[in-house]
């Protein structure tokens, strides 16, 4: 009796999970059927059967190959622990198998990698276009910054293609931005604006990461002025004694 | 040839040679003599010539300024340690060489004690005038303090004390269009959630374009997620809010919005300002989350007209701008 009743729920969880599941199968073209295996591996335990999507983690039917490829060569997925702010990691995927995720990932709907063309763009326009739309949190000379509960994360190690599809995705608390909000034209100036700012010129001192005012204050304050003031000790101390 | 030769020779055997200076033979000198200090006259010397190093450094860095990178920095470096070697050399002469001693000189004795005296009454029978001391005191006393108060006046400017007017004022007025940076107007099907857009009120002129509640931040909440108080019911069209951007601490403009792309395990929507981290939830009519704020984002109420353009349906809910003293006392006028 007891043998029966164990085996006959085992079968009945099997099929409830199957009904569950749906069955679109895998996918025919080659690259994409090792895609589909790869979710398996690396994927599915959040974001569930056939990318629907779980409690955890979004569905990913819809997004396409534009985020697939972005947060996979970004080394943002997978995500070590969930809940946490996705952080530009080694990758732990080689090429291969990101192309074969994403391809995967293209076979359930989406738009498409986009390709970004950097050198239509104008950088003093682009300039005007980061400041307005991207320099509130990632400071204007893309060196990242904070805002509450989040880290904007500096520009220096984004490629063009991947600063072109973070604007379209808004990856966690990133606003997103429609074609309507920043055209294509726009896009490839802001790109040209950020592949400027990698190098960035430093006319009048050392840039202190760039993060403006507060960090050269603390310099001011915590390193100047004390040593000044040890320097003044130091000087006054025979007449002292 | 060698006459020149010589000459140099010379110049320089007196300037580097060392000449031990004669001992006085007449009198008892007025310094007490004590020993040469060489090596510190040595470490002065090191010092100095450090320093002359240094600022050869700075003429030839800005000589070759154009064939070497971070030019300011190492033209600051060179003149910085030059001074810090001088300085330092100035330091050594100060302790080493130069001999110091305290000498404490008694006060003389009073000289002419029966005229100090004498002043002394003089001064004092002088005042035998007034009659009423304490009255006059008084008014001298008021005098001075009321000076005081007229010079302390002006620091009334630097924040409403009279003029709350000014801080009150605001360009919207019901069915006022709503404009992007462009001067074009937003319709309702422009406004995507996930974003936020800059609003200005339409054909503005440059005053009302200067006001503080001129500017707005509009974000688009789903609507099963708006969450307005009753107070505010009806405030936004569709879904479609219009907060001011001045944030109510110090009047920063807010620039950051928190748009989470998967809710249940991010940071909600905020309106974040850059300054302080004031950060103001959207959904609920801008109230303060976190921060040093310590009141909402007011919010301008909105329409969608037949057309799908938006406009102001009203005036903001409050006071735009940082706070102050009585700030919740008073409501927006148009």
């Amino acid at each position: 009796m007891r043998p029966v009743l164990t085996i006959s729920i085992v079968v009945a969880f099997l099929l409830a999970a199957g009904a569950a599941q749906g069955s679109p199968g895998t996918p025919k073209r080659p690259l994409a059927a090792r895609g589909y295996h790869l979710y398996g591996q690396y994927c599915l335990r959040c974001h569930g059967g056939n990318a629907a999507g779980a409690r955890v983690a979004p569905s990913l039917r819809g997004v396409g190959a534009l985020a697939a490829d972005f947060y996979l060569r970004t080394g943002y997925m997978p995500l070590q622990h969930l809940g946490q702010q996705p952080r530009r990691q080694p990758l732990i995927l080689s090429d291969g198998q990101i192309r074969a995720l994403v391809a995967y990932i293209a076979t359930l709907g989406g738009p498409s990698i986009p390709k970004p063309q950097p050198w239509l763009g104008n950088v003093s326009q682009g300039l005007a276009l980061f400041t307005e739309h991207c320099a509130g949190c990632h400071q204007v000379v893309a060196q990242g910054g904070y805002v509450t509960g989040a880290l904007p994360p500096p520009l220096d190690r984004a490629t063009p293609v991947q600063v072109a599809e973070a604007v379209r995705i808004g990856p966690y608390v990133m606003p997103r931005f429609s074609q309507h909000a920043i055209t294509n034209r726009q896009l490839d100036s802001i790109i040209r604006y950020v592949e400027f700012t990698k190098h960035p010129s430093r006319p009048g001192g050392w840039g202190l990461g760039f993060l403006g005012p507060v960090p050269e204050g603390l310099v001011t304050w915590f390193l100047a002025i004390p040593a000044l003031l040890v320097l003044c000790l130091l000087l006054g101390r025979r007449f002292r004694s | 040839m060698t006459g020149k030769r010589n000459a140099i020779i010379s110049a320089l055997v007196l300037l580097v040679g060392r000449r031990r200076r004669k001992p006085r033979e007449d009198a008892a000198r007025i310094v007490p003599p004590s020993p040469p200090n060489q090596a510190a006259e040595l470490v002065v010397l090191l010092l100095l010539g450090l320093s002359s190093l240094c600022a050869i450094g700075f003429i030839l860095v800005y000589a070759f300024a154009d064939s070497l990178p971070d030019v300011t920095q190492l033209l600051g470096l060179a003149l910085g340690l030059a001074l810090l070697f001088l300085a330092a050399a100035l330091v050594v002469v100060g302790r080493e060489l130069v001999p110091t001693e305290e000498l404490a000189e008694a006060y003389p004795p009073h000289e002419h004690p029966h005229e100090q005296r004498l002043i002394a009454e003089l001064t004092d029978e002088a005042g035998t005038r007034f009659t009423r001391r304490r009255l006059f005191k008084l008014g001298l006393l008021g005098a001075g303090g009321t000076l005081g108060l007229a010079f302390l006046t002006p620091a009334v400017s630097f924040g409403p004390l009279f003029r709350v007017g000014d801080f009150l004022r605001t360009p919207w007025r019901k069915g006022r269009r709503l404009v992007d940076e462009h001067g074009r107007p937003y319709k309702a099907s422009d406004i995507e959630e996930d974003n936020f857009y800059l609003g200005f009120p339409e054909h503005s002129s440059g005053s009302e374009k200067e006001q503080m509640a001129a500017s707005l931040v509009l974000v688009k909440v789903p609507p099963d997620q708006l969450n307005l108080p009753p107070s505010l019911e009806g405030y936004d069209a569709h879904g479609i809010l219009a907060y001011s951007r001045i944030c109510t601490h110090a009047g920063c403009a807010i620039t950051l919005y928190r748009a989470p792309l998967f809710q249940p395990d991010e940071p909600k929507p905020a309106l974040v300002c850059p300054c302080h981290y004031s950060t103001f939830d959207p959904a609920t009519g801008g109230t303060v989350t976190f921060g040093p704020a310590g009141r909402n984002l007011p919010l301008l109420p909105l329409y969608e007209d037949s057309a799908g353009y938006l406009r102001a349906k009203g005036n903001f809910d409050g006071p735009v701008g940082p706070s102050w003293w009585g700030v919740r006392l008073w409501k927006a006028q148009p």
